[in-house]
């Protein structure tokens, strides 16, 4: 049976490893090979690294980032963040990304995920999509590392994504990011219900039970956490058993 | 030495560095000469069917790939290189693969979550020098949208469930193909590559 997934996500900004709590206040924590490696060897089924380099020649520092993880990794491994043309993804997947993640240019030019699914194949598009509920109910999608709101409904744009070719959906939660109070169950689960293709939880995992709870109730192919792992209050390993004893299929 | 073929599709560093830190040769290549007089290949890949053909014959690798498999020399396909050995396939139009191996490649039902993309388990049907020391249900890595459907059950080495069962290793004469891909499978695609590697 295929497995769920458990996915550690690594912050990255000038080739260092860092932890954005609630999208700022950032913590040095390391060498993104280092932790790659260790998370690999732990049993991760794939790492997710979201760039957040500013500086003018981020093009350089990450293709080199992504070609030192790919070098000694073999697990697949997705690279987001900043990724604005068919030019960006090019450099990244030549550099040996498996996967990349588009989230604020997607949604600037819905078209670029159809000419990067058709050139590159879907299997390695995934769409970020930054979700914020108003007032507790319907979820809008946000750009820009969450700092901007747009009226596009997160439902929606996942099913738009999804006809557009996108392989996948990394889903986070704007309201349970950082909280560690758990996944949004009822928005993961609507929009793994409304699409085909693989949806992955992320924002607001704290402990065991809301890895469960995410690829369960919230009907998720995969979870995504960062903190809980990288600050090692959990490890992969007991996260696993933890699933396993639960009747969850992991590797 | 293992000869990769790069038919300028993907980046190859996953599979060329798994072999490396195996301690085997290895040379990834776009000449058609150096196919040609490979003696042991890989075609590797992940992407469109449509697209793989074309680089191939573009570069005009796929004659002596042919040639070199028909001569004995072991080959290797992996995902989409599995599914370019095959007659043809169905994907977005109507294709036609190198013909190595008899079949064609399908989509997965539409019910399904596609593209099956994740861990999975292997099921051998019995020993072979490729699967050697690989246990069953051992978990490796797929991404896939469509998979191969073999005129012969017989040189169906192994399967995965998905709902469906399809074939996730065949093996013909000096032929073998996964749907997975070792190169991103951790230990057991080490196993599998290192396999490969000694035949």
């Amino acid at each position: 049976m295929l497995a769920k997934r458990i996915i550690p996500c690594l912050d990255v900004k000038d080739g260092r490893v860092v932890k954005g709590i609630n999208f700022v206040n950032l913590r040095d924590a390391g060498d993104p090979v280092q932790c790659g490696l260790r998370y690999s060897e732990e049993g991760a089924d794939e790492l997710v690294f979201l760039d957040i380099t500013a500086s003018s020649d981020r093009r350089k520092i990450v293709a080199e980032m992504v070609r030192r993880v790919a070098d000694s990794i073999n697990i697949p491994f997705t690279v987001g963040g900043g990724l604005r043309n068919l030019e960006d993804i090019q450099d990244i997947l030549r550099s040996g990304a498996d996967k990349v993640s588009l989230n604020t240019s997607a949604v600037s030019d819905p078209s670029l995920v159809q000419r990067a699914a058709e050139r590159f194949g879907s299997q390695c598009i995934v769409v970020a999509i930054d979700a914020r509920r108003e007032n507790g109910g319907a979820a809008k999608v946000y750009t820009h590392g969450g700092r901007e709101r747009t009226d596009r409904d997160a439902v929606d744009w996942a099913k738009t994504v999804a006809d557009l070719g996108a392989g996948e959906i990394l889903l986070t939660s704007m309201d349970a990011d950082g909280t560690k109070k758990g996944y949004d169950i009822e928005l993961t689960r609507r929009v793994s219900e409304a699409v085909q293709i693989p949806v992955i939880a992320s924002g607001g995992a704290g402990g065991l039970e809301h890895l469960y709870e995410g690829l369960t109730e919230g009907g998720a192919s995969a979870v995504l956490a960062a903190s809980i792992f990288h600050f090692r209050e959990l490890t992969i390993a007991e996260t696993k058993s933890f699933l396993r004893e639960r009747g969850v299929v992991v590797r | 030495m293992i000869t990769i073929v790069d038919y300028k599709l993907n980046n190859l560093r996953s599979l060329e560095n798994t072999l490396r830190r195996l301690g085997h040769d290895v040379r990834v290549t776009s000449e058609p000469d150096e196919v040609r007089a490979a003696s042991k290949l890989i075609l590797p890949g992940v992407g469109a069917f449509g697209d793989g053909i074309r680089n191939l014959k573009q570069l005009g690798l796929a004659e002596p790939f042919i040639e070199n498999v028909n001569s004995g020399t072991p080959a290797l396909g992996i995902c989409l290189g599995m599914h370019l050995l095959f007659t043809e396939s169905e994907e977005f139009g109507y294709h036609r693969g190198l013909d190595l191996l008899q079949g064609r490649i399908v989509k997965l039902p539409p019910n399904l979550r596609v593209p099956h993309m994740g861990w999975n388990q292997l099921h051998p049907n019995g020993a072979n020098g490729l699967t050697n020391g690989i246990a069953e249900s051992s978990f490796v890595y797929f991404v896939h949208s469509y998979y191969a459907e073999p005129a012969s059950a017989d040189i169906v080495l192994a399967t995965t469930d998905y709902e469906i069962e399809f074939p996730a290793i065949v093996h013909y004469k000096n032929i073998w193909a996964t749907q997975f891909h070792p190169e991103k499978s951790q230990h057991v695609g080490e196993r599998l590559l290192d396999n490969f590697a000694r035949l």
